[in-house]
């Protein structure tokens, strides 16, 4: 007789997956609990091409709207990175028609304020909070406009580090600013216009031109492949 | 068990691990650990290929059906271009955007085209780094000589040279486009260690460095205007009377037209295989990792190199259901996070390479010290919560954020719970064999990124893979773009598709699967 496994982590619900009703683009459909959103569409036999992307949480293809049971708020969710619940209703969301302004990262003279040009419906924020609400990422988006028109964008690039660009803050706000696209801008400058030169990276593309390291490459190039290999396990 | 009762065990043998110090593998017993437990020797998986530049090859089952597979296009179609440009890039990703921009830069007229949105990549997921030996007490030829040690001495040298040469004014270049790598106090370049390497030498941005770099090279691709083609899959190329390739015929996946661009030179981008689940083993990949640029490279009579090996990362998420195969990066282990089996036991020094930490814990596993879930998947703690008790509370949240708000999602607190994983399809380490130039062996057919192949031997170092793309995508854009100067358009033919089919028809009949695969068949369909 089989002994019983101690190390077995229970999983009722994968045993006997418990269906639940859910509501696709406005069609009911019986699915297992607690696939994904994106699972279940696939379940219910709908090819994904829009809405599918890196399936890890990462590009933003897959925003989603959804409702849980008896809760009239509309939530946001990722589809590769939300399970599905009884009652629950959503649909995917096509990319938004957002505009992204056109520009020249390296020649912007002043960046700063460089975006109210680029952007002039950011300063038109008028704090609903609406887009912070909706952001799947938990990003205070919201805080984010405010900083980047009062010019702090070093707070802002640091913010939207977790942006995965799937807009979805686009579409509630209320002054039409796309603010995915406002902090992509910020965090470009940021990262081109406002942070140090790093020293080091500079000397090392130096010492390489400079041919630093030619003896080195010489006497390793020409090594066979045992003195190679022999030659490889003396690094530490 | 509850998973609670479980993960006792890891908190309770916490204390007692921190102690030991596991040493790495001698070479033997490395090399006999691989062959018993990494997947790339298990023989069954594999078969030769019958026909065709690798003919009587090994490779895993389900590439060497693909790349026998017949393509969709007949051949007499007609092949008046819809398009017209010099350089042709299929995919977009790290790669094609690299390439795009290079080449767009020198002037050249560039169409993009890729199967999903522009930038759906294994890219945008890269979360552990960028290597690049910035660091005052490394150097380009350390860095070469950790690849090499990783790749078991079987990188091709003269493109493993080039890469960790050209790697720092990669840097350079996306710092100027406004890249934010992390930074250390005086403003240098933070640096990190990773897994196989003698220097810490991965850049980083936060754990989102993929998704940092693809935003901005996005952004630029947008900002240049390059021409796009999305949703637009790549089916077949085209070749002129020598052989030489000169363009690509695509399904634009919203009508299933054909569109048929002509092009002086064409550089595939395709990134890897993922998506082929090959041994059944769940992957870390993107949607779109179906191979497809082997396939339609090997039709045209390129060359592939290292197919038979592939990188499973160590730490693929077993649990909860959702989240299987998806990547628990290795900068929990690189600051410390141990691998603990059911007896609460380390039990391989876990900054080895991923071939060597991948095998220990399919031992692990196999030998009965792994911890099981009902859905039939196994695996082994990873110690999370090890960070927060060795570098302070607050450090897993604060290094790796990507990660704690995706168990968070499912309830799971990774900062106090350890997490179980199992090794998970991550990368084809080789592919469409290149020159320095990222050229094939076909003539102005280019690969560069994760389809290419021989840079990394028989194992890629983490990190490796970011400086990969971003060089040789680099490379082949300048030099499509250089060679469409000098030269006319070739003629459009099908000869080597006529040409591949009749050599198939010696080798048989036909598999009857029609390559490439596109999108995987997730789709359930009833009986």
């Amino acid at each position: 007789m089989a002994h019983e496994d101690t190390n077995v982590i229970d999983q009722p619900e994968v045993l006997k997956p418990r269906m639940v009703s859910i509501e696709i683009s406005g069609k009911k459909y019986e699915v297992p609990e607690g696939i994904t959103v994106i699972k279940a569409l696939w379940y219910t036999g709908q090819e994904v091409v829009r809405g599918a992307g890196c399936l890890g949480g990462f590009c933003g293809a897959c925003a989603t709207y959804y409702r849980t049971k008896d809760d009239p708020k509309v939530r946001t969710c990722l589809a590769c990175q939300m399970a599905v619940q009884d009652g629950m209703s959503f649909t995917i969301m096509p990319p938004f028609p957002a505009r992204k302004a056109i520009y020249d990262i390296q020649t912007l003279k002043d960046p700063k304020q460089d975006l109210f040009n680029l952007y002039p419906e950011a300063p038109l924020c008028r704090n609903c909070n609406a887009c912070t609400e909706a952001c799947p990422q938990k990003i205070d988006v919201r805080e984010g406009v405010w900083k980047a028109v009062f010019g702090d964008f070093k707070s802002v690039s640091e913010m939207f580090m977790d942006c995965v660009m799937c807009g979805m803050c686009t579409p509630v706000c209320i002054a039409d600013i796309a603010p995915n696209l406002v902090a992509l801008y910020v965090s470009r400058a940021q990262g081109a216009h406002f942070t140090e030169k790093p020293q080091g990276l500079e000397t090392r593309i130096k010492e390489i031109q400079d041919g630093r390291f030619n003896d080195e490459w010489n006497k390793v190039l020409a090594m066979n492949e045992k003195e190679l290999a022999d030659h490889c396990a003396t690094v530490k | 068990m509850d998973i609670h009762a479980l993960q006792q065990i890891v908190h309770k043998t916490r204390d007692a691990r921190r102690k030991q110090t596991i040493p790495k593998f001698s070479p033997a017993d490395r090399d006999a650990l691989i062959e018993k437990y990494h997947p790339d020797f298990r023989k069954s998986a594999y078969r030769p290929i019958r026909f065709g530049p690798n003919a009587d090859e090994q490779t895993v089952i389900e590439l060497a059906t693909l790349l026998e597979g017949d393509s969709p296009i007949a051949d007499d179609l007609d092949v008046t271009p819809h398009y017209q440009t010099d350089v042709l890039v299929i995919g977009g990703g790290g790669a094609g955007c690299a390439a795009a921009l290079h080449a767009h830069g020198t002037g050249a007229k560039v169409i993009l085209a890729t199967k999903l949105r522009l930038g759906d990549s294994n890219s945008v997921m890269a979360q552990g780094g960028m290597q690049i030996s910035v660091a005052p007490e490394d150097s380009p030829v350390t860095h070469f000589l950790d690849t090499l040690k990783g790749g078991h001495m079987q990188n091709d040298h003269a493109l493993l040279k080039v890469m960790v040469e050209e790697g720092p004014a990669i840097a350079k270049w996306l710092i100027e486009l406004g890249v934010l790598f992390d930074r250390q106090a005086d403003g240098n370049l933070h640096v990190k260690k990773g897994g196989g390497s003698s220097k810490p030498r991965l850049l980083t941005c936060s754990d989102y460095t993929g998704l940092e770099i693809m935003r901005v090279l996005k952004d630029e691709v947008l900002n240049q205007k390059i021409q796009l083609l999305e949703f637009c899959a790549a089916v077949e190329l085209l070749s002129n009377d020598e052989g030489h390739c000169t363009g690509a015929i695509f399904k634009d996946l919203d009508n299933h037209r054909l569109v048929v661009v002509a092009a002086k030179s064409v550089i595939l981008a395709t990134g890897g295989i993922g998506r082929l689940h090959i041994q059944g083993f769940p992957t870390s990949n993107h949607y779109g990792a179906t191979g497809d640029g082997l396939c339609l490279s090997y039709r045209m009579g390129a060359k592939l190199a290292h197919i038979d090996t592939f990188q499973y990362h160590p730490s693929g998420a077993v649990y909860p259901e959702q989240l299987i195969g998806a990547l628990v990066t290795e900068g929990i282990r690189s600051e410390g996070g141990h691998l603990v089996n059911s007896k609460g036991e380390r039990f391989v020094n876990e900054l080895d390479t991923r071939d060597v930490v991948s095998s220990s814990i399919i031992r692990e596993c196999e030998e009965g010290r792994g911890i099981r879930t009902m859905s039939g998947r196994v695996g082994v703690w990873l110690d999370t919560p090890l960070l927060d008790a060795e570098h302070g509370p607050g450090t897993v949240e604060k290094h790796f954020p990507a990660m704690m708000l995706q168990f968070e999602r499912f309830g799971i607190d990774i900062s106090k719970d350890p997490v179980l994983i199992y090794p998970t399809l991550h990368y084809q380490n080789g592919g469409v064999k290149i020159d320095t130039n990222s050229e094939t062996n076909v003539k102005n057919l280019f690969v560069s990124g994760e389809a290419s192949g021989g840079l990394h031997g028989r194992n890629r170092l983490m990190g490796n893979s970011l400086l990969d793309l971003m060089v040789f995508g680099k490379r082949a854009g300048l030099t499509a773009a250089s060679r469409a100067q000098s030269m006319a358009q070739g003629k459009l033919t099908l000869q080597h598709l006529r040409r591949f089919r009749a050599e198939a028809k010696q080798h048989g009949s036909p598999s009857g699967v029609i390559s490439p695969m596109v999108l995987p068949a997730y789709t359930r369909k009833e009986n």
